[in-house]
Formats: structure tokens, sequence, C-alpha cells
């Protein structure tokens, strides 16, 4: 192994059980995908057609629709739901199919069994992440790494791939959020996916991801992080496709999977031009092999890191590879929350914090990464100003807040990406959730144009939105005010022209978060009730969802503790936790850039310039919306051109309809018809034509007479015989 | 000195000539099996004739062994295939009831 030796890693069989993170969550994703097909298989489901898992409990509901046959079940279930059961409006809401409305029930049996695991394994690996957490605070500073090598996978002499745990501070962070939050969401899930045909596989699918994330966050390896990404991947495909009996969820599970995976072509450039570098792709090996490497290499370091970054775009919804993820919106609301939300979108952020010297390596890149940052957060921010699904809504937002980590790791901020990363994992994860509630009690009803007033009917759910809203807004105090306001502040610490446009675009963004953000709590909490009251009954949900929200609405209220500015006095408690992961990137930026600081004062009147745009621009989203739709309905008819672009994410979806996938299906076209009918048939077809050509002309030699055969026989011995003898 | 060398193998020649054509001409097969014991006869008299012609001119006053070796494999192998071939036109007589040729090309086409 390439320069292994100056690396002093603890000890291999003493940290084992670092190995228990993810695979509790994969045994117990095993035991639930065997009680799926236990329950497949009490419903006598084996035989039944796929396509009426969603809809059985409507469809014995309603004896009329069970006459339609099977080919017209989805059209036939449109009009006859919209007769029978019309409260439900499933307009919008097609993606949600619940069978818990009064109809009849799909019996649970021991498909309930597989939650209760997935939960329990989730809380045992949030218990492992602590006692990581403690064993590694006990260690001295500059220590602080847990390893286990479990087996060398590759080892060809001059190249080695170990399979290894590696927890350091960072991965620490990193597990204690994916454990803790994804206990939280899989404990709410229990409640919300209640009743649906698929929930023991839902919780398979839903374990299996948070096994894949562990890998990612946890492996030493730059492949081994890559097992992780390709896994989450995967689970995020699964569970964007969840309801995969209709179109929308199926077809948005494959965009993902596919934007998804030109970001992994992406990676997997990065990871090869750095193998090729430092002969390893050890992370710690190749972070420490980075700063002597810098003066000879850096064009080859710059590309390295640019492809990764690449690879960090497509998992981390950055332009130009963000449209994925609003459709992801289709999946059930707990993943969108958990995997959409809180943990697999801030892969990217984690890959950069992780291989931060590479990064701080090349002041070009650091550059590229903060304009892509600043333009997705502005872009995104715009078009969660008009959409009136509230799932979109945080979905554009969770973009944007995207946006504000790289901006902050373009900066050179580290930590305060990665506490942005927590503070919106909190808050998020408590949006989305408070969002799957308010649909719940809707009855799967998303458009925020049809809500309003609800905070009479969802008290628990309202108040800790509001929480979750304030958080996301950035209102003072709050842990959004704390996080965001870091990064800005070091955006403008960065003294250059660039960075005080990025610095100006990102303030921007953040008057429009605060904006969107309390137009969305106005339009569904406040207001008149704009839903029909005979047909809809607005409900809270149980306390199997609402404690969670509670859990998460205090984390988001209080997270803010974790890193306070420097002109409070108190410690930035996740900086100095982090600091030795940090450290080597940092000192290369110092070496490169200089040290910037502001000034107190300085700081001072960013924290108020924060505080005061957040509560100005909050006022007015609210004020705007409180009472009720009037203001979008007037926009959309003052400037319907304008409206229309910003729903549509700046038509930057729509371009690449026309302008990538419209050419890419063309050239699929041309090679069906051209190369493949044309070329590739024709050389198969015409040999086999050849073939049996020289065949039909053979065999006229057989007919049947011995005499021609022992003619045939005698001139090709003569002739073999003169061949033979006039060679002498 | 009696005979000369070259009349043995015209002899052979015509031997094999008479079976050639009677291998081809012929239709029925016991006599197109005669006609190959003909050739094959043709050739043992062309191995005893060049033997002979070999050792005489080597000045030897007896034939060597190696030409009449040669003769007596060819002759095992001619009865061998007498027997098979003779077994063979008795099951074609059994399942055709007949013995000639061209009541007999199935492999054609």
């Amino acid at each position: 192994m390439f320069e292994q030796a100056p690396l002093i890693l603890a000890g291999s069989s003493e940290y084992d059980w670092l190995w228990l993170i993810p695979a509790l969550p994969l045994g117990a994703a095993a035991l639930a995908g065997v009680l799926h097909f236990l329950t497949l298989r009490s419903r006598g489901a084996w035989k039944e057609k796929p396509a009426s898992h969603g809809h059985d409990a409507h469809g014995h509901a309603d004896p009329a629709h069970g006459a339609h046959g099977q080919a017209a079940h989805g059209a036939a279930h449109g009009a006859a739901h919209e007769a029978t059961h019309g409260a439900h409006g499933h307009a919008h809401g097609d993606h949600e199919v619940h069978a818990d409305h009064g109809h009849t029930k799909v019996p649970a049996g021991i498909g309930a069994l597989a939650p209760v695991l997935a939960a329990l394994s989730m809380y045992a690996a949030f218990a492992l992440a602590l006692k990581g957490f403690f064993a590694l605070k006990e260690l001295g500073e500059g220590a602080r790494v847990l390893r286990s090598t479990a087996w060398a996978w590759i080892d060809t002499g001059t190249f080695g791939i170990d399979i290894a745990m590696h927890l350091d501070p960072l991965s620490s962070v990193m597990t204690l959020v994916v454990t803790g939050i994804g206990a939280l969401i899989f404990t709410y899930a229990a409640g919300y996916m209640k009743g649906d045909p698929g929930y023991a596989k839902f919780f398979a699918y839903l374990a299996l991801f948070a096994f894949s994330m562990l890998m990612l966050v946890l492996s030493s390896s730059l492949i081994g992080l890559f097992v992780g990404w390709e896994g989450v991947g995967l689970c995020s495909y699964l569970l964007i496709g969840f309801w995969y009996q209709k179109n929308g969820p199926a077809e948005a599970g494959q965009k993902a999977f596919v934007m998804n995976r030109i970001g992994d072509a992406s990676f997997l450039l990065g990871t090869f031009l750095l193998a090729q570098m430092f002969g390893s792709l050890d992370m710690a090996a190749i972070n420490a092999g980075v700063p002597g490497s810098i003066a000879a290499h850096a064009p080859e370091l710059f590309l390295a890191g640019l492809f990764l970054f690449g690879g960090a775009c497509g998992k981390s919804a950055q332009i130009p590879l963000f449209t994925w993820l609003p459709d992801a919106m289709a999946g059930p609301t707990p993943v969108s929350a958990l995997i959409h939300a809180a943990t697999m979108v801030t892969a990217g952020v984690y890959l950069v914090v992780r291989m931060n010297p590479l990064f701080a390596a090349s002041p070009t890149l650091l550059a590229i990464i903060g304009i892509v940052a600043a333009l997705t957060a502005f872009i995104a921010a715009t078009t969660a100003l008009v959409q009136r699904d509230i799932k979109k809504v945080l979905a554009y937002s969770t973009v944007s807040q995207l946006g504000f980590m790289f901006l902050g790791l373009a900066t050179g901020a580290w930590a305060a990406a990665v506490f942005h990363l927590v503070t919106h994992a909190f808050f998020k994860a408590l949006l989305f959730l408070g969002a799957g509630s308010v649909i719940h009690g809707m009855h799967e009803e998303q458009d925020m144009h049809k809500m309003g007033g609800l905070k009479r009917y969802m008290p628990i759910t309202f108040a800790t939105f509001i929480a979750g809203a304030a958080a996301l807004s950035g209102l003072p105090l709050l842990s959004g005010f704390f996080s965001k306001d870091e990064i800005l502040a070091h955006t403008f610490a960065q003294r250059s022209p660039l960075f005080y446009a990025l610095w100006a675009v990102g303030l921007l963004t953040a008057m429009l978060t605060a904006f969107y953000t309390w137009r969305m709590v106005a339009l569904t909490f406040f207001g008149k009730e704009r839903f029909d009251a005979a047909k809809v009954h607005p409900h809270e949900s149980p306390a199997l969802m609402t404690l969670p929200l509670v859990v998460l609405a205090i984390l988001s209220v209080v997270g803010g503790a974790l890193g306070l500015p420097i002109v409070f006095g108190a410690p930035h408690l996740l900086a100095e936790w982090l600091e030795p992961v940090t450290r080597s990137g940092t000192a290369i930026l110092r070496a490169s850039h200089g040290e910037h600081h502001l000034s107190h004062t300085t700081e001072w009147i960013l924290l108020g310039v924060g505080a005061l745009i957040a509560i100005v621009f909050a006022v007015r989203g609210f004020r705007a919306y409180v009472g009720g739709t009037a203001r979008d309905l007037e926009r959309e008819a003052k400037s319907p051109r304008l409206a229309a672009f910003l729903g549509d994410a700046w038509t930057i979806d729509t371009k690449y309809t026309s302008f990538v996938v419209g050419p890419v299906k063309l050239l699929a076209f041309v090679i069906a018809v051209v190369i493949d009918a044309f070329a590739i048939d024709g050389l198969v077809n015409g040999i086999a034509a050849l073939t049996r050509g020289i065949g039909g002309r053979v065999r006229k030699m057989a007919d049947g007479s011995i005499a021609t055969y022992g003619l045939w026989m005698g001139a090709v011995t003569a002739l073999m015989a003169f061949l033979f003898l006039w060679k002498r | 000195m009696s005979v000369p060398s070259e009349h043995l193998f015209i002899l052979a020649v015509v031997l094999f000539a008479i079976g050639a054509a009677g291998f081809f001409l012929r239709r029925n097969v016991i006599v197109v099996l005669m006609c190959v014991e003909l050739m094959l006869n043709a050739a043992n008299l062309s191995f005893l004739a060049a033997s002979r012609m070999h050792s005489l001119a080597a000045g030897a006053t007896k034939p060597s062994l190696e030409g009449p070796t040669f003769a007596i494999f060819v002759i095992v192998v001619a009865a061998i295939e007498a027997a098979v071939g003779l077994a063979l036109v008795i099951a074609l007589y059994r399942t055709r009831q007949t013995v000639s040729l061209d009541a007999v090309t199935d492999l054609k086409d």
C-alpha cells in the first residue's frame, strides 16, 4: 500500500463493533423483506396482478368498480373514485394511496413487525453511534480515529483496497444524524404507512437505505464510499417509485436514477484519477498525499476535484443535475424527509468535506463550486416562491439550502457547511414530516391552495411546523439562523469581488427563503378554509407521527447551540469537534489565500442584517398570504409568462427535455433503425444467408447415388495423391 | 526371368479399371461389392509386383516380405468389408425387397 506507513491508525479488532452500525439496519432490511413475502403469501397475492395493489382497498369498498376489467383499472378507478369518494381530491394527491380512511383495511398481520424491527435496529445503531462518539471523545485530539479493517479487498502489491470502517469526528457527526433522524423518521413512517399493502416492503427498503448511507459515511476508501453511494441511489430509486403502479412515481424514480448515474460516472472518473495519482483509494492516504503534490500536480488535482464535485452535483441536486429532486417528491413523504432532505442529498457535502485538502488545493475549483452553489440556491428559491404543492416548495427549498451548504464549502468553511447540513437535517426533516402529517390529515391533498386554516384542526403539527419554518427562514436565535449566517459571513470574509457577488446572491436567497417559507405557513395553516368541509375532515395525526415532530422541533430550535458565532463568546462546538478533519484543507487555504478575519463589528452588522431581512421577509410573506391565495392568482394573471417560468424552475428541465432527452431519443431511434436493424442485423443475417446459399449448392453433391459418392471420393483421393506426389 | 514386371502392373491397372467401371456403372449391390473386391485385388497385385521388382533390382535371391505383408492386411480388410457389405445387402433386401442401388437414394436432399 502506498504511503500507508505515516498514518498511524488504531488497532483493528478492538473496534469491530463499528461494523454493527451498518449491519443492524441490513439485518432488519433482510428480515423485513422476508416478512413482506410472508404477508404476500398470507394474502394470496402471488397470483394477483400487481396493478391492483395500490387500489384494492378502494376496489372492495365500491362493488360497481369491481366489475371493471383489470385493463381498464387505472382509468376506471379515477372516475369511480371521484364519484364515490370525491372528498379525496386525487387531482394532486395522486401519489399517496392509503387504505385507512374508512375503507376496508388490509390486515397488517405479521407485516406490522417490520417497522418495529427496522426502528429498533435504527435506535440500536444510534446507541452505537453515540458509543462511537464518546469513544472518539476519550481519545486525544490528534488521534480521534477508530478503524476496523475487515479484509483486504484488492491487494495487487502496488495497489490495494481495504474494506474498513473509519470513524472520525466527521463520520461520527454524519452517523449520529443518519441514525438519529433515521430512527425518528422510521417511527413516523410506522404511523404514516399503516395500511399500505407494501408496509413490510417499505421498511425493508428504508432499512436498506440506512445501511447504504451508513456504509457511505463510514467507509475508509473512496470505493467503499462509492458502494454506499450507489446503494443509496438504488434505494432512492426504489422508494421514489414505491407506488410503482402509477406512472408518476415510476418515472420519477427512473429520472432520479438516470440523473444520478451521470454524476456517478463523473465520480468514478475522479476516483480513477486519484487512484492513478496516489496509488491508493484510501481517503486518509489521499488527503495526506495532497499537500505534497500541489506544486507539481495542480492541474490533475483540479480535474480530480472537479470530477468528484460532478458526482456531488448529481447526488446533492446542484445545477446542472438538480432536476430529479423535485420529481422525487412522488415518493412517500417519510422518504422525502429522510432521503431527499436530511441524509442522502447531503452525501455530496460530506464527500467534499471528507476530501477537503483536495478541494482546497484548487482556488479555481472552489470558485466554480461557489458559482454553481449560489446559482442553485437562488434559482431554486425563486422556484419555491410560486409552487402550490407543499412538497414541491420543500423540495426546491432543499435544493436551495444544499446550494447554501456548497457555498460554505466554496469558501473553505467546512465546519459551517456541516453545521448547516446538521441543522437543515433537523428542520427540513421536521417540515417534510409536518407536511406529511398535513397531507395525511387532508386525505392526500398536497395543493396549498386547497388548504388553509388548518391550525385549528392540527395543533401539534401546526406548532412544530412553525418551529421548523422559523428555523428554515433563519429567524434569530434558531438553528437555521446561525448556520446560514455563518456561511454568509464566511463568504463575505473572502474579500474578493466574486465572493462579494456570491454573498449578495446568498443574501437575496435568504430573503426569498423567509418569504416562501412563511407563504407556505400562511397558506396551509392560516386564513379561510379553502377545502370543502363537507367532504374533507382534517384531523390531527396519531401520536406515533406527532412524537417525532416534537423531538425534531426541539432540535430545530436549540440546534444552533452546536455552532454559536464567535462574537457570542461561546465556543463553536462543531468546528472544534471537526477540526482534526478540516485542519489539512484549512491549512492549504491559509497558505494560498492568507487569513481572513472579520472584525467583531462587521460580524455583528452581518448578523443584524441577516436577522433583519429574515424577520422582514418572513412577515411580508406571511402578510401577503394570510388572507388567502389572491396574491398568487393576481400575479399569475398579471404576468403569466413569468409565473410559468418560475414555476418550471426557470424551464431548465423543459430545456433538458427538448435539448438533451429529445436528441438522445433521436439518437436511440437512429441506432435502433439504422445501425441495429440495418448494419448489425444485416451483417448477422448476411452471414446466415451466405451459409445457406453455399449449403444449398453443396448439398446437390449428395444425390443419394453410391456411384456419385464414390466418384467424389476417388476424385479427391486422386487430387490429394497428385498434390502429394507432385511436391516431391 | 519369366514375366516382366510391367506386364504385372498393366494387369493390375486393367483389373482396377474393370472394378472401377463396374463400381460406377452397375446397379446391383452384390456386383458393386464384387467390383470393390476386384479393385482391392488389383491393389494387392501391384503390391506384390512392386515388391518383386524392387527385390530383383537390388539383386536379392528371395523377394522381400514387405509387399506380401501389405497384401495380407488388405485381404483381411477385404474379408471384413465383404462380411459387413453382405450383411448390409441382406438387411437392405429384408426391408426393401430389392438389391438395386437405384431404389436406395434416401440421402438425397
